[in-house]
This record gives structure tokens, sequence and C-alpha cells, in this order.
């Protein structure tokens, strides 16, 4: 009789704990897991947060917003400590400052960016159907150009960030991926260098 | 010395003319674009005017007018490194998009160099082509432009 109520007992007490150091893994992890704790490095807070500060998914008619955790951050529970876990890198590019100025981050920035969009890519933009579904979507709603674009896009096998690159952030030098939407180099410029 | 006296002579002369002019124009009733209040007044709040939404090209409404915008464009960002407009209306990419293609006439340098890519004089869209509001014109105009010409 003893022995089933000390059973009972380490089990219930197991229980407990279980939910407690649970439930405190979790707490701790979610703190690391907002715009305020992104921002408490000046990295973030000057480059990228200033940049989408105004921008869609900051300043929008309904006060919805979208903030770092949500896009880069995935919502499912082995993904999000995947990412949590490849976080550490990020951590040991802050002790080596590796982007501690303007100019070393906009040096970085096409490589950074093209980290984002291709692991974005793999997971056909998992981020943004968070909330961006493409069988919610009503084309009748959406302007003329957004509604073809969205059923071509939609039958080409596309996702999201195959179009929509550079809402959030500022693009980076974008001349490799499409030539002819950036700024002539004048034929002089060029032999002066 | 002589220089002097002929500078007097220029400046009377000026204000004379001046005079004269302003005379004339007060006869003319002038009322600002802001209305009859008077200057250290708030003027009442216009009302919010809003995009239009996306449709079909505007036509033009003289030779050689820059096309409208017949879409909105919230967003789109024209920087050194890259042009949103030209996601779109470039060469290579405006048949994809089902977009007007950018002039020929915009690969010109200020020397007459054709460049391969849109020249720095005609990189920046919105100094010439606008989207358009729901706001009515401030000023009447009778403007026609001339039939031969016209292409709508």
């Amino acid at each position: 009789m003893a022995k089933r109520n000390i059973a009972i007992g380490t089990l219930l007490v197991g229980m407990v704990l279980g939910v407690i150091f649970w439930g405190g893994f979790n707490w701790a992890m979610e703190l690391t897991n907002n715009e305020q704790f992104c921002i408490s490095c000046h990295e973030m807070r000057d480059n990228v947060y200033a940049e989408y500060k105004g921008r869609i998914h900051d300043l929008n008619r309904t006060g919805v917003r979208a903030t770092c955790p949500d896009c880069h951050v995935p919502k499912e529970w082995i993904y999000k400590i995947k990412r949590k876990i490849q976080a550490s890198n990020e951590l040991y590019h802050k002790v080596m400052g590796s982007i501690d100025t303007r100019e070393k981050f906009e040096a970085k920035r096409l490589e950074l960016a093209r980290h984002v969009w291709k692991t974005m890519k793999e997971t056909d933009s998992r981020e943004c159907r968070n909330c961006h579904e493409y069988g919610s979507m009503d084309y009748m709603a959406q302007g003329r150009r957004a509604r073809r674009e969205h059923q071509e896009g939609l039958d080409a096998g596309k996702t999201c960030i195959d179009c929509h690159k550079g809402i959030a952030h500022q693009l980076p030098d974008m001349s490799e991926d499409d030539p002819s939407a950036v700024l002539a180099v004048h034929p002089e410029d060029k032999t002066g260098e | 010395m002589k220089n002097q006296t002929a500078k007097k002579l220029l400046f009377a002369a000026f204000g004379l003319c001046a005079l004269l002019l302003g005379q004339s124009v007060l006869a003319v009733e002038i009322q600002s674009l802001r209305g009859e209040n008077a200057i250290d007044e708030t003027t009442e709040v216009p009302e919010v005017k809003r995009y239009n939404k996306d449709g079909q090209p505007l036509p033009r409404n003289y030779v050689l007018q820059p096309p409208l915008i017949p879409h909105k464009i919230d967003g789109y960002e024209v920087t050194v490194k890259h042009n949103k407009c030209l996601s779109c209306h470039s060469w290579k990419n405006y048949r994809r998009h089902h977009a007007t293609k950018i002039s020929q006439t915009h690969f010109q340098s200020r020397d007459g160099v054709v460049l391969a890519n849109v020249s720095a004089r005609r990189y920046f869209c919105l100094q010439c082509h606008v989207p358009q509001t729901n706001a009515l014109p401030l000023v009447d105009n009778t403007f026609e432009p001339v039939e031969s010409v016209s292409s709508w």
C-alpha cells in the first residue's frame, strides 16, 4: 500500500515538476521571441528595425502588426527550436562585431538577405502563410495587377518571397537578380575605375 | 561717380515701372489657393485625398505628356541600388507583367550617350510620372489638345 502511495506520489510530483520546467523553458524562450528583445541589439535596432518602421507590416490601416519573430521565427515548436539553436551563430557574430556599423551591415546586406530568401523559399514562405494564405485570398477584392499576378504565380508554383522581396527592409543591390532595374553606369565612370 | 548716378537713375526708373505695374495688378481680384483666410488664421483642413485604385492606363492630355501612373505605388522604393518601378516596366520585365515599357529616351545620358540601362537623369520616375487621387482641379482650365496629334 505504502509502495503504491510512493509511486503515485512520485508520479504526481513528476508531473507538476514537468509542467513547471516545461512551462519555464517555454516562458524563457518566449522572452527572446519578441520585438523588444530583438531590438535590444543596436545592429537590429539601427538597421533592419529602422527600415521596418513605417512600412506596411508596422503601420497600416487596421493596426495589425507583424513584428520581427512573426516573420523570422517559425510558430511550430520543432521548427522554432531549430531556429533558436541557429541563432547561436548570430550571437557569435554579435560578439565578433561582424555588422556593428552601418557600413559593415551594408557590405553584408546581400549575403544576409539571401540567407533569409533561401530559407523562405525552402519552407514555401511558411511564416508569411501564418497570416497570408493563398487559399483564402479573394482575388475579386484585389487590384487588377495583384489579381493577375497572384493567379499566375500560383499556377507557376511560385512562393511569396519569389516576388515580395524588400517588403519590410530595404533591398540590397539587386543588379545580379535583375540587371534591368538598376541605375545605368556611364561608360566614362567605368573606365575611371 | 558717374556710374553711381546712372545706377540711381536706373533704380528710379525701375521703381516707377513697378509702381505703375502694381496699380494695374491691384485692379484684378487676387485670391490665393489658400482661400480668403487671413494669414494668421488656421485654414479648414481639406478632405484627405485617396489614391485611385488600380485601373487601365490613363489617356494623355497633351503630346509628350509623361504617362500618369494608373495604380497605387505605396511602398515602392527607388534607390541607387534598385528601382521598384522597373521591376515591371523595364524592357526585360514589361511583357511578363503586362506593363507599359519604359521609353528608350530614358537611356540617354545628358551628353546624348545611349547607355545600357536607365540614365541617372531619368531614373527617378516620380519626378515626372505621378499617380492620381480623387482630387478635383483647383483651377478651371479650358485647355484642349491639338486633335491631329491626340491618340485618345
